[in-house]
């Protein structure tokens, strides 16, 4: 009988990454550290086009040096990895562990799961209408299910934060998850050997190492939105509401509600927020779990503070807004920042403007309108951090005491007032339904063609409300129709959740 | 300039008599060429390949220490018939290039080639692009090898194998007077190993001696009545000698084992999968001892009859585990078993899959199967864990629904994204357009964001891909090429075609320096300085010398709104003939490789660099993400609201934007939102700029407190 020499096997690791992201950088460190620490290294990538941004792996493998010694003979080596055979895997970003998972090289029986918990957005995310992320729990989920240990963090937030790439914490915390069998000085002087950015990336390195070493807790909580309130913009010259304005609202809402009247107070005056406040009264009468007065709330104070010329001039020059950008862009001591606006009013926006009056006059008179496209046909780069620049936006924003004169706070307003009409009618018979119809305001939003799209598509939705009495289950539908209409930018998609609507259910009758 | 310099590595290809090489399979091969004593390689890049290409060029310095000429050939076929040098003179070449869409190109010369014979060897290495991570149609190199009747080596994916077969793939090439192929997958190029090396070799007989005492045999050329000869040299002289050579030198490898009324017959790239497949399925260990007998290719074209026979000698079943399809191999085997009456059961694609890779699990499952059917005594009974299988059936559901593609895309700052991103907007106001596309980067606009693009027919073949496309329409066709496609293929078979056919349609040229895709070569266009080859001659001229009249140039294709009219009077002009646009602006990888480092250094010395980069202000973004539906920059992704009144992401631009512009170019010319800035970080900024900021920071700064009074 054939004799097996079952003394040895080789460590298998795989690098699931993206091109450019140093997976090769990681793959080099590792045969590096095999190879002097007596062990024969053999690794594979498949680069090519997969460079180009493209997920790829790359696949190392280590076979004990005195296994082969004592046989007399090299180890044959796989060139990929084979899934239940997987010792090691490190991948660079959260969605790249959910493929391992997926494509079965993670099990129960051997694999360590190293994963970095920050997102790189696929295309399709990014693309997305409106909220297009994927589940970034179930991916966390999925992997703590599959894998026989899993060390899991924001490793690019780490990485960041020491001034080095992602290859080099991952390369830390693998060292520190003491899944191979090499101790610290082993991995550092691999780095070393490296010679590329040495210094950054042992810092990297020690800050990976001792992250996994301390056991930092395997989730990071995913920063929401919802998170952290900003600190109020007002300064308490013009607070519109005291707390006793807040009390006749229920509590589920009188946190959205304070927001609002933030963001009115700040978008134009403490009286525009008292209308905020007048507008959402009838709704604290309906309460009952409140949901409805909170997206009222919600999306009328997004409503009532719609982007105009005056609001994106005077957010703009804001000095908090200075702030952001050089934070933003790192800027460190000694540097020297200029900030250029691309902006591209056009006639609608110059004449939504203009007092109501003005405004229609330039847009029905041909000889005005031809003068003022010619002037507004070319999009505008505006030098924010030149005086002159500065002063342009500065005299925008300061038309903000005229807004509630012009053409387009007419129309917003005018438009605002008939969405409530419409969801207070509808609350009066489906509450469910009522809710749905006020989250459609959303699709009215941005600028230009965004906006008239999404004006369009809201207009639509409205007028099928008649027609929604019909289902019993109209708030559901409703809710699929919204989706619909940020499903594509043509429109075809809500043509054809409507065109699926019919025929009506008979079950009423 | 290449994308990947081996400029390092290369000094291992001096390594002398019993020394240890190690490094990569591409470079163990360029060391095993000069073993063997070439007198001259030549090649066209493509993965895998294309690190060959580049070692050759970094290695250019010792090829012409040992007297070897080194090619950058024009296309496949140039490269291939550039073997011509071995027709007549006892000079031993290699070629190199990308299979099968290589082998295609070269079938012409290889066919010519083939049919005379070689006196020197002649050896072509291709690159197998199959499987993961592949960029073009999945089909064989292999049948190429059976038209011509060239041989086929596929090696054992090791290091030692490898060096092996180039060195006997010479000798065989000389043996048998026929050209070589040698197969390397993908992964076997970049494999990082070792083997002992061999002082290199300078040939004996040189190009200069060719020269300077011209030969010719006018019974080695491919014309009737010789080529009725030749069809019968290779039957009745070449492939016995070749069946000879490869029987004496034992190039195919066996393995014995103890259970030996079955066996596995394998090409030899899939030596180590099965193997491991073996040591998984407890019939091998680590080293490659195995219980069932193997039969390993190294030679998979021909294959020799008497091996198979004394194979399978008192086996009653055989494996063929052979990648990809047709089944050319096992369809051999069952030849030659039944033409020598051997009666053993042959077993192949009906356990193993007919398409695709064959990954460590695929021939895991295959070999398990076979085994369970011809010797279920053999089988381990691996121990199936019932919790672990339901852990990993839960996981991957969970995960699965959240898990996208992730094709590879346009880099960071693309200049040709805003080609496209034109692309779309003229769509927006002529309509959609049929578009026929080409090989390059640029294909990918058939992927999200664009959506651009109908078919793709080869490299240079764009053009040549809307020819018929062409009658008395409302609308014209588009063709898309690349600089590395038009001198390719693309000059004549593109542009000159439709310029010869009257043709109406719209070219655009995409001139980005480099012969990008495959790795940043240069080409006749290039724009770099080259020490050993002509570059910076231009498309435009060549375009014109063929006969275009209608050529516009565009110098910066970032400019969105210039490219989107441009593009809309090639569409429109009443004037006759092609329309060509070249679009020149230089690739992006490679400009920020060259130039990251000098503007590093430059800031470390103190001197005054301005970058630029982009951001996007969240309080102005309203989340629809039409940007990034025009763009698809890598820089330009998502991110939380920071807004509590807001739930969808907002668009947010990370610090690796390199501030090509594009961003703001479409935000003009789309009319999209006021979101964008440009931030132009000055370093070490002198005195005039110094005092600029202080000036300007008071005004501000008291208009700003005017404002929101503190």
């Amino acid at each position: 009988m054939t004799v097996l020499d079952l003394s040895a096997r080789p460590i298998t690791i795989a690098i699931l990454a993206m091109g450019g992201e140093g997976g090769g950088v990681l793959a080099d460190w590792i045969v590096d550290l095999g190879q002097t620490g007596g062990y024969i290294a053999q690794a594979t990538s498949v680069p090519g086009v997969a460079q180009r941004t493209g997920a790829t792996i790359y696949y190392v493998e280590l076979f004990p040096k005195a296994a082969a010694a004592k046989a007399g003979r090299d180890p044959v080596l796989a060139l990929m990895p084979m899934p239940g055979d997987v010792d090691v895997i490190i991948a660079s970003e959260l969605m790249e562990a959910g493929r391992a998972v997926q494509r079965g090289f993670v099990t129960p029986d051997r694999t360590t799961l190293i994963a970095s918990t920050h997102r790189v957005y696929s295309m399709t995310e990014r693309i997305a209408l409106t909220d297009g992320r994927v589940d970034e729990a179930g991916l966390l989920e999925g992997c703590r299910a599959a894998a026989k240990r899993l060390i899991a963090f924001d490793m690019a937030a780490l990485a960041e934060a020491t001034g080095s790439v992602i290859s080099a914490v991952l390369f830390g915390v693998l060292a520190g998850s003491g899944a191979l069998p090499f101790g610290r000085a082993a991995f550092e002087a691999a780095i070393r050997r490296g010679g590329v950015g040495v210094k950054a990336s042992l810092a990297a390195f020690a800050a990976g190492f001792e992250a996994a070493e301390s056991g930092t807790p395997a989730v990071r909580q995913p920063p929401q939105g919802s998170g952290a309130l900003p600190p109020p913009t007002l300064d308490g010259r013009d607070a519109a509401a005291g707390a006793s304005d807040l009390e006749i609202f229920p509590d589920s809402a009188r946190e959205v509600i304070r927001l609002g009247v933030e963001r009115t107070t700040d978008y134009q005056d403490a009286s525009y927020a008292r209308l905020y406040l007048d507008r959402l009264r009838p709704f604290a009468q309906r309460a009952e779990d409140g949901r409805l007065l909170a997206e009222v709330a919600r999306q009328l104070a997004l409503g009532m503070a719609y982007e105009d010329t005056i609001r994106v001039a005077e957010l703009k020059i804001r000095p908090s807004r200075f702030q952001r950008v050089r934070d933003e862009v790192r800027l460190s001591e000694g540097q020297v920042l200029e900030v250029a606006e691309f902006m591209h009013p056009r006639i609608e926006e110059i004449a939504d403007t203009l007092p109501k009056r003005w405004g229609e006059w330039l847009l029905g008179t041909t000889w005005a309108r031809r003068l003022v496209e010619r002037f507004a046909k070319r999009g505008r780069v505006v030098r924010t951090t030149t005086i002159l620049g500065f002063l342009q936006l500065y005299a925008v924003a300061a038309l903000k005491p005229l807004r509630p004169g012009s053409l387009r706070f007419a129309r917003e307003q005018a438009f605002l007032q008939s969405w409530l009409d419409a969801v207070r009618r509808t609350a009066a018979s489906d509450y469910a339904l009522a809710v749905e119809v006020a989250a459609c305001r959303n699709l009215v939003k941005g600028y230009g063609e965004t906006h008239e799209r999404g004006r369009a598509r809201f207009n639509t939705l409205i007028a099928m409300l008649p027609q929604m009495a019909a289902f019993p289950n109209a708030a559901e539908v409703m809710r699929e129709l919204r989706k619909a209409a940020v499903a594509d930018d043509s429109g075809l998609a809500l043509d054809d959740a409507i065109a699926r609507l019919s025929p009506l259910p008979k079950a009423a009758e | 300039m290449a994308e990947r310099s081996f400029k390092e590595e290369v000094k291992t290809l001096r390594l002398g008599e019993g020394e240890v090489f190690r490094g990569e399979g591409i470079l163990a091969v360029t060391k095993a060429l000069l073993q063997s004593g070439v007198s001259y390689v030549a090649g066209y890049q493509g993965a895998p390949i294309s690190h060959l290409v580049d070692v050759l060029a970094d290695a250019n310095d010792i090829l012409e220490e040992l007297g070897i000429r080194f090619e950058s050939s024009a296309s496949e076929a140039t490269a291939t018939a550039t073997l011509a040098a071995s027709v007549n003179y006892p000079l031993r070449g290699a070629v190199t290039f990308k299979g099968p869409v290589g082998v295609n190109v070269a079938s012409d010369a290889l066919a010519n080639l083939a049919s005379g014979g070689v006196k020197g060897g002649a050896l072509i290495i291709v690159g197998e692009d199959y499987g993961e991570g592949s960029s073009i149609m999945q089909e064989r190199s292999h049948a190429f090898a059976m038209k011509s009747q060239v041989w086929l080596l596929d090696p054992r994916p090791n290091l030692p194998t490898i060096v092996r077969m180039v060195e006997k793939g010479f000798e065989l090439s000389e043996a048998s007077n026929t050209p070589v192929m040698l197969e390397l997958r993908i992964r076997a190029c970049h494999v990082y190993g070792s083997f002992t090396t061999k002082a290199n070799a300078r040939p004996a007989f040189t190009l200069k001696d060719a020269l300077e005492r011209p030969m010719r045999d006018a019974n080695r050329i491919a014309l009737p009545p010789m080529t009725y000869a030749h069809e019968k040299e290779k039957i009745e002289g070449r492939w016995p000698a070749a069946v000879k050579f490869v029987a004496e030198n034992a190039l195919n490898e066996f393995f014995d084992g103890d259970a030996d009324d079955i066996g596995i017959v394998l090409q030899g790239g899939m030596y180590n999968g099965v193997v491991r497949a073996l040591e998984r399925l407890g019939l091998a260990d680590s080293f490659g001892n195995t219980r069932v007998p193997l039969y390993v290719l190294n030679v998979t074209y021909p294959l020799i009859d008497a091996e198979f026979a004394r194979f399978c000698a008192g086996k009653r079943a055989l494996l063929v585990v052979e990648e990809g399809q047709p089944e050319f191999i096992e369809q051999a085997v069952n030849t030659i078993l039944r033409r020598a009456d051997i009666q053993t059961r042959i077993e192949g694609k009906g356990l193993l899959p007919m398409a695709g890779e064959y990954t460590g699990g695929v021939v895991r499952d295959g070999i398990r199967r076979f085994i369970e059917k011809h010797r279920p005594d053999l089988v381990a009974g691996e121990p199936e864990n019932e919790l672990d299988k339901a852990r990993l059936a839960r996981a991957a559901s969970t995960v699965a629904p959240n898990i996208h593609g992730r094709p590879p895309s346009f880099c960071t700052g693309c200049p040709e994204r805003p080609i496209f991103a034109a692309m779309k907007l003229v769509e927006r106001e002529l309509g959609p357009h049929h578009v026929s596309c080409d090989i390059g980067c640029h294909l990918f606009s058939i992927l999200p964001p664009f959506n651009i693009g109908n078919t793709t027919m080869g490299y240079g073949l764009g053009g040549a891909g809307a020819a018929a496309l062409n009658a008395s329409a409302t609308k014209r066709a588009i063709a898309v090429l690349g600089d590395g496609g038009f001198w390719h293929n693309g000059l004549v078979s593109s542009i000159g075609n439709a310029v010869f056919n009257k043709s109406d349609n719209v070219h655009i040229i995409v001139d980005n320096g480099y012969s990008a895709a495959t790795g940043g070569q240069d080409l006749l266009s290039s724009q770099a300085q080259n020490g050993i080859r002509s570059t910076r001659n231009s498309i435009e001229k060549a375009v014109r010398g063929v006969g275009v009249k209608w050529v516009r140039t565009l110098t910066r294709t970032y400019d969105v709104a210039r490219m989107r009219d441009t593009l809309k009077e090639a569409l429109t002009t009443p004037e006759k003939g092609p329309k060509v646009i070249v679009a020149q602006s230089e690739c992006m990888l490679n400009k920020q490789r060259r130039e990251r480092p000098i503007a590093a250094k430059a800031i470390k010395d103190g001197k005054r660099v301005v970058r630029d980069r982009f951001g996007v202000d969240h309080d102005t973004c309203t989340g629809d993400h039409s940007c990034i539906r025009l763009s698809g920059c890598p820089s330009l992704t998502v991110a939380p609201n920071p807004d509590p009144l807001r739930a969808e992401p907002v668009t947010k631009v990370i610090n690796s934007c390199v501030g090509c512009g594009l961003c703001g170019e479409v935000a003009h010319a789309a009319v999209l939102c006021p979101s964008f800035y440009r931030a132009s970080i000055v370093n070490n900024p002198n005195a005039w700029d110094r005092l600029k900021a202080r000036l300007r920071n008071a005004v501000i700064g008291a208009l700003q407190r005017r404002l929101e009074p503190a």
